[in-house]
């Protein structure tokens, strides 16, 4: 494994940790709610579902981003694009479901479910938001011609779409704990 | 000689810079060694003034020089700087300045990153410190329990700040342990296995990766608190449904870990300052590579003896007094090397050996009375007394420190190019040593009395005050013993003897360069086909590899 992979996996690594904190927290309150605002009064699982949908599809297109990155086709900007668009509308949805709750009076000092909630699903938030960055930066440098295929580029790009697949798959747990748990 | 192999990730240094600028902006890992060393010295100052205020205040009864707000104040401060502040990037910068050095690297695996954890701890502990001047300081002890961290129980901003400080600290660890583990897999020289790495650098590995896996604890928890505080919501409130004890759990899951993170590096240093000035390799280096990695697992198993006193259940004492009690077994392991390194050794009394040595004993004091606090009914009788504050300080002090100005004697001549004064260097040794034992080992005494820790002050009953006189004037006498270290440091970088390549006679690669070495390290790194490359180029006929054959192994 290259350095900067490897870096970026400890870094992952360290990312779980800190996340199955906040997943233990959220778990402790939903064993332990007090008053306000639950997660079954208070969450849409279908709306939320289907935002999930982009984001888990999202991680396909940046393997297949990665694909075309390796093969030297001329797709890669094209999925890198579409990765993109995908994340970005998981982001909106995200925006729309907290404004949603704002509205009905469910805001974080709320209930020990809401300040949970939103530390835990905001969190992931900032960490989609900051891989979006990443990707655009890479997109911006293969759209401008300068992204090659040196060593030290490919590190680069296999960084980034690491970090990516992680936040993905931090949201398959977050989302089964916060929302299916819940109601199935 | 043909067999010297060529360095050969030379990197092109960075273009000349002046002055301040060339420290500021420097992204070179022994500027940026020395740049920790240096802010540690300085939190150390102001930590060692704080503590310095507080036995002032406890040396008689009733007292009152500070007010008890303050006084809060003060012990919170003292633990948090000279934990986050001062041991850790102590820590840091021996590590950041000695381990590329020391496997044959340019630099570290990623320069910038390095010059961004310096900074951002840096910014983390002027941030705490801003808080002073920001209405006070944090007033809830290093560990801010909840709720007396919580909004309704301290009355100004303190607690804020150290909650964003210890997350810059945090983040600014977090970066520097996946630099140094990176490091240590990628680029050591070729030839270096992972079998034939200093102890140095295994011990600072498996450090990074206790780090890597306990920082975010706590970050989670601070997170957490903010919310409490900035949020106004309640996670850690038990009066509207939050859990304090669940602020304990999150702390000490972090905490427990935390103490090994102190003391690991100290470890690292110990296994390398004992072989050499013993004149013989290690003994039983597979032992101490193997009990440093059965430490870092089973330091995440052992957090709730922090917590006896809250009263989580009979099973969950038992488990976590048993697992206490075995995580001692690993350190004890090393003990057990090191002493037996000094066995029929060559030994060479220097100011760097002294503390070495010195560390052993101080440590494993602390060691055992940590071990009488595994036994939960005891440790319901003494936790927070002064029989604790004497433990922790005979771990962090008698251990780290200790260890840290090993450190300091054994690698100044590298770093400076001079060697520290010996003969100041041994009124340095005792008047730490004599200083710290009177400090700390009556306080043994005075919590098995039943004085508690964190009281301002105390009435005058039989024996408190003679106690607590001896330990503030062992607090003084620790003062002397830092200004005869400042004096030495003085001295020694103006008109101190030259250091010349390898002033000890040692056989790890940094004692191959030049003192202090050049921006790109080496020019030639020697072979390396044992354990000790130096003392294979220097004794060929006596190398490793050759006994080892000769012996069967």
């Amino acid at each position: 494994m290259s350095k900067s992979k490897l870096a970026v996996t400890l870094f992952i690594l360290s990312e779980a940790s800190f996340f199955a904190l906040l997943i233990i927290a959220y778990v402790y309150f939903h064993a332990y709610p007090g008053e306000g605002p639950t997660a079954a009064g208070s969450l849409n699982v279908g709306r939320t579902a289907i935002f999930s949908v982009f984001l888990f599809a999202s991680s396909a297109t940046m393997m297949l981003a990665s694909r075309s990155y390796r093969t030297r086709s001329s797709a890669m900007l094209g999925w890198l694009i579409v990765t993109l668009l995908l994340g970005g509308v998981f982001l909106f949805g995200q925006v729309r479901e907290y404004m949603g709750l704002y509205a009905a009076g469910v805001s974080a000092n709320r209930s020990l479910f809401a300040t949970t909630f939103f530390t835990l699903t905001g969190f992931h938030g900032l960490h989609v938001a900051i891989g979006l960055l990443a990707i655009g930066a890479v997109a911006i440098l293969a759209g401008s011609g300068s992204l090659g295929v040196s060593a030290r580029e490919e590190e680069a790009f296999g960084s980034v779409e690491i970090y990516w697949h992680f936040v993905d798959a931090v949201w398959v747990v977050i989302f089964s704990i916060v929302y299916l748990w819940e109601f199935l | 000689m043909s067999d010297i192999a060529a360095a050969d990730r030379i990197a092109p240094v960075e273009a000349e810079r002046e002055g301040l600028l060339s420290w500021v902006a420097s992204v070179d890992h022994k500027q940026i060694g020395i740049m920790y060393l240096l802010s540690g010295l300085v939190f150390f100052g102001l930590g060692g003034l704080e503590a310095l205020i507080i036995r002032t205040q406890l040396a008689i009864p009733g007292n009152s020089i500070v007010t008890p707000d303050t006084f809060n104040q003060l012990f919170s401060m003292h633990g948090t700087t000279m934990i986050f502040l001062v041991i850790m990037p102590v820590m840091a910068g021996i590590t950041t300045y000695v381990l590329p050095l020391m496997i044959g690297a340019r630099d570290v695996a990623f320069p910038r990153l390095n010059a961004l954890s310096f900074w951002i701890q840096l910014f983390g502990g002027i941030l705490l410190y801003f808080s002073f001047v920001a209405g006070g300081a944090p007033n809830a002890g290093w560990f801010s329990y909840a709720p007396l961290s919580e909004p309704a129980y301290s009355f100004n901003n303190g607690v804020t700040y150290w909650i964003l400080g210890l997350a810059g600290v945090g983040i600014g660890s977090l970066a520097g342990a996946i630099n140094m583990a990176v490091t240590v897999l990628k680029l050591r020289v070729p030839g270096m296995t992972i079998r034939r790495l200093p102890l140095f650098a295994w011990i600072t590995m498996v450090n990074s990766f206790l780090m890597i896996f306990a920082l975010p604890v706590i970050n989670a928890a601070l997170v957490l608190l903010l919310a409490d505080r900035l949020l106004n919501a309640h996670i850690f409130t038990p009066a509207f449904g939050g859990s304090a004890v669940l602020w304990q759990h999150y702390f000490w899951g972090f905490g427990h870990p935390e103490v090994y993170i102190m003391i690991l590096p100290a470890f690292a240093i110990i296994s390398e300052v004992i072989p050499v000035f013993s004149g013989k390799p290690i003994y039983g280096y597979e032992f101490v590579a193997a009990s440093t990695v059965a430490i870092a697992f089973m330091s995440f198993a052992v957090w709730a003896h922090h917590m006896f006193a809250v009263g989580l259940g009979h099973l969950f004492d038992l488990f976590f007094g048993i697992s206490t009690m075995a995580i001692a077994v690993p350190t004890g392991i090393k003990i057990f090397n090191w002493t037996a390194t000094l066995y029929q050794g060559r030994i060479r009394f220097t100011t760097s050996m002294k503390f070495a040595v010195s560390f052993i004993v101080m440590f494993t004091i602390g060691g055992l009375s940590g071990v009488s606090f595994a036994v939960v009914p005891l440790d319901w009788q003494l936790t927070d007394t002064y029989y604790l504050v004497a433990h922790l300080h005979y771990v962090l002090f008698g251990g780290s420190i200790f260890a840290i100005f090993a450190g300091i004697y054994y690698w100044f001549p590298k770093m400076s190019g001079r060697m520290l004064d010996e003969r100041i260097g041994n009124w340095h040794f005792w008047t730490t040593f004599i200083g710290f034992n009177l400090t700390f080992l009556v306080q043994h005494l005075l919590g098995m009395m039943g004085m508690p820790r964190r009281v301002f002050t105390y009435p005058d009953w039989p024996w408190w005050m003679t106690l607590n006189m001896i330990s503030t004037i062992g607090a003084f006498t620790l003062l002397a013993s830092v200004i005869i270290f400042l004096w030495n440091i003085r001295i020694s970088l103006g008109a101190g003897a030259p250091a010349g390549d390898n002033p000890w006679d040692a056989w790890t690669l940094e004692w191959a360069t030049t003192s202090p070495p050049p921006a790109e390290n080496f020019a030639l790194v020697p072979p390396v086909r044992g354990r000790r490359p130096l003392w294979d180029l220097a004794h060929p006929d006596r190398a490793d590899e050759l006994v080892a054959a000769a012996s069967g192994e």
